[in-house]
């Protein structure tokens, strides 16, 4: 088991190493087999470490690897140590799992690349830092992977480095996240303070002493916990690209569409959501952060489905959706839902994966296009892409047929955001409510945007130019395998998992991983909730489908005539509500503006112009004046001696006598 | 008249100024400059004597036959110097020396 746990996490890096290091010696096809094989076996691995924690006894929920000292000062003790339970073990399974997919994705869809091991050795090196992020069992190594997944994602955003836009985003990306990592340090610090420990153990036997305890922060005298709590979120925020931080996370799609897959939707932008459901004793005690991570997520639910309801670009509405279904996550976990909302993020993993991984086939088979209102009737050209990418659509809009064979019959995310919106209805709480209506009206809008994709992509007529059509392909095969296993899963995880998550068996599942006696009340709540509340978000997204096949198939005139009709409404949609226009007036702009002024005339003026520069004109100024004593003439020498001599004598008769 | 020690000092004296506005007035030739150092020398000279005389000293008069041999080997090397000048540049007038002009 130990073996195991260890096996899983260096694998990638050691197949990383290989890849990244001797790429120039083995070449391309060694690189993918190394790295997709390393991914292979640790997938593996890690269903055995589930299965045995999963549903081991309740003597086998927690195991801890220690591997070896890392940092000793004082009393701070930090280990390397690799902590499986089973919050951890379900993690473990959604990395390696689409890691591995897209690893083997990888192979077709970067074919014609000319870096292949490096960007092999990318991905594998950040589903080693993702691995140690989610084994982590204190907070300062789960900040190392933490940071590592940024790099990672820095690196393969600007994989196409001759980009410029490509490393554009890269650097707002890496920007964007500091600032939310810079709360997440400080939530670090103040826990560190408050307890005199960063292990988690440590920490949550001390969770309801922090309740009590009061912190100076800005000059205001606040509940402790509350502080570090929203702290630690505004990380979160960061990393899952919440309302406010989101900016970087559409951009991010400049990197290989794999990269988007894996980074930007499966697994590093929920890290936020695994640290709050991580850190879930301590959330948990704290009503008022509790409420803040619900009201930002709900507000992110609503606001990126806005968003994504208006782009045009295949990639960027999967990202808004991305961005809407992480908010999704945040308000279960604000509402107490922790298991629901891991719920989620593995069927969303699953489904989302499946989604960017299926508009990377759309835009290979179109030699990358990536506009929709270039394409159209791809599904002659695309089959099996066509199959996938509806099973996709499906799980993400949360389709299924209640009321049948216990919870119903649905595709993975009918399961998974049903079970979020009846808890955040369930416990009755104002910001509860409002996160239920706002998430359902985001269902209404998810269940839009998704099939206008479709609509949009795979039928009608071709609208690009005939040539492209003619070299129009379906991928090959070493791409559709990984769709069709993502596919299963987005399919089939939500129908077998539920009973683990949220159904009768939850309690032994997750031990004692995840706040116990909070999810205990919510989840008897979701069960509680009356029937229009369960069916209200298939409703809304019947609707959404029903609505965008009205508007993209029966009668394609509507939407300009909705445009037409409400274009003020429309734009403040199209520019993503201005949010980076609002940002470039208010920080970038000044930035640059300090940055200059601090470059002309702290630099050039001040510091060379009295440094450097000013000494070096005074010295010649000087020489300048001493040079025209130098006559050259003789006698004027000598007659400087005499001088000299007759002043010397002077001074020794008046002076020294 | 009584000769004193006062008027072998103003002799001195007198000889020594002389050496000295030669040095600076003239303005034709290094020759005239070496000239003038060794009036300068000799009116320098005057003074020991004069006052090895009046003390009853004989220091002062050895010291005199040692600075007019150096002033001997000065004149000796200077004027070499000034043939070895003339012959690199063609003219040892004082206004053309000025190579170490800054």
């Amino acid at each position: 088991m130990d073996l195991a746990v260890k096996l899983i996490v260096l694998l990638p890096l050691v197949a990383a190493a290989i890849a990244g290091l001797f790429c120039r010696v083995i070449g391309d096809r060694p690189a993918q087999i190394v790295t997709s094989a390393a991914l292979l076996i640790a997938a593996a691995l890690s269903i055995f470490v589930f299965t045995r924690i999963g549903f081991g006894p309740d003597t086998l929920k927690l195991v801890v690897v220690k591997i070896s000292p890392w940092i000793s000062s004082g009393t701070l003790e930090i280990d390397w140590s690799l902590r499986v339970d089973t919050l951890t073990a379900v993690m473990l399974i959604v990395v390696t799992v689409v890691s591995s997919m897209v690893h083997i994705y990888s192979i077709g869809y970067m074919a014609d690349d000319t870096s292949i091991p490096r960007f092999m050795a990318y991905l594998s090196l950040f589903t080693f830092f993702m691995l140690m992020l989610v084994t982590s069992d204190n907070l300062v190594q789960l900040f190392f992977g933490w940071e590592g997944v940024g790099l990672a994602s820095y690196l393969l955003i600007g994989f196409w480095y001759d980009r410029p836009a490509a490393n554009a985003a890269a650097i707002k990306a890496f920007i964007v996240n500091r600032v939310g990592d810079f709360g997440f340090a400080l939530g670090i610090f103040a826990v560190w303070v408050l307890t005199g420990s960063v292990m988690y153990d440590d920490i949550f036997a001390k969770a309801s002493e922090l309740a009590q305890m009061r912190l100076v922060f800005l000059g205001m005298d606040l509940n402790a916990l509350t502080v570090t709590c929203l702290l630690l979120f505004v990380g979160a925020m960061g990393k899952s690209a919440q309302f406010g931080l989101h900016t970087w996370l559409p951009d991010a799609m400049e990197g290989p569409t794999p990269v988007s897959a894996l980074i930007h939707a499966a697994t590093m932008v929920t890290a936020g959501v695994f640290m709050v459901a991580r850190l879930s004793p301590l959330f948990a005690l704290s009503p008022t952060a509790s409420a803040v991570v619900t009201l930002v997520g709900a507000a992110t639910a609503f606001f990126a489905a806005t968003i994504g309801l208006t782009q045009f670009d295949i990639k960027r509405v999967v990202a808004y959706s991305t961005c809407s279904q992480l908010g999704y996550m945040f308000f279960a976990c604000g509402v107490g839902a922790y298991s629901a909302a891991m719920f989620h993020l593995m069927t969303h993993a699953f489904f989302k994966a499946l989604l960017f991984l299926g508009s990377g086939s759309v835009i290979n088979c179109l030699h990358h296009e990536q506009d929709m209102r270039k394409m159209g009737g791809v599904r002659e050209k695309a089959p099996h892409t066509f199959i996938v990418m509806w099973i996709g659509t499906l799980a993400l809009s949360g389709i299924g047929i209640p009321f049948i064979l216990g919870e119903g019959v649905g595709f993975a995310g009918f399961y998974s955001k049903d079970a979020m919106l009846e808890a955040a209805y369930g416990v009755h709480t104002s910001v509860g409510v409002i996160a239920y209506w706002l998430g359902v009206i985001a269902a209404f809008m998810t269940a839009f945007y998704s099939t206008r994709v479709m609509f949009m992509t795979f039928y009608g007529k071709y609208r690009g130019d005939h040539h492209t059509w003619d070299h129009a392909h379906e991928s090959p095969v070493v791409m559709l395998i990984p769709l069709y296993v993502l596919a299963a899963g987005a399919t089939l995880s939500g129908y077998v998992a539920y009973d683990w998550f949220v159904g009768a068996d939850w309690a032994d599942f997750w031990g004692k991983s995840i706040a116990v006696e909070t999810t205990r009340e919510v989840i008897h709540h979701l069960h509680e909730t009356p029937v229009w509340v369960k069916v209200m978000p298939l409703i809304f997204a019947l609707a959404g489908i029903a609505l965008s096949w009205l508007y993209y198939i029966g009668m394609p005139e509507l939407p300009a005539r909705t445009v037409a009709a409400f274009p003020r409404i429309h734009r403040f949609f199209f520019n993503k509500w201005y949010f980076d226009e609002l940002y470039d007036w208010l920080f970038v702009k000044p930035a640059l503006m300090i940055g200059r002024f601090f470059w002309k005339k702290g630099d050039g003026a001040v510091i060379d112009g009295l440094g450097p520069d000013g000494i070096a004109a005074r010295s010649l100024n000087m020489a300048g004046a001493l040079g025209r004593f130098q006559s050259g003439y003789l006698y004027h020498y000598a007659f400087v001696m005499l001088v000299g001599v007759a002043g010397l004598v002077t001074y020794f008769m008046l002076v020294m006598r | 008249m009584v000769i004193t020690l006062g008027h072998y000092l103003a002799v001195a004296s007198v000889l020594f100024t002389l050496g000295i506005l030669g040095i600076f007035l003239n303005r034709k030739n290094v020759i005239v400059i070496l000239m003038c150092v060794e009036l300068m020398l000799l009116s320098v000279n005057i003074n020991l004597v004069a006052f090895s005389a009046f003390q009853g000293n004989i220091v002062g008069q050895i010291f005199a036959m040692l600075v007019l041999t150096v002033a001997a080997a000065e004149a000796a090397i200077g004027l070499a110097i000034l043939v070895v000048y003339f012959r690199n540049r063609g003219t040892i007038a004082v206004e053309d020396i000025n190579s170490m002009k800054g």
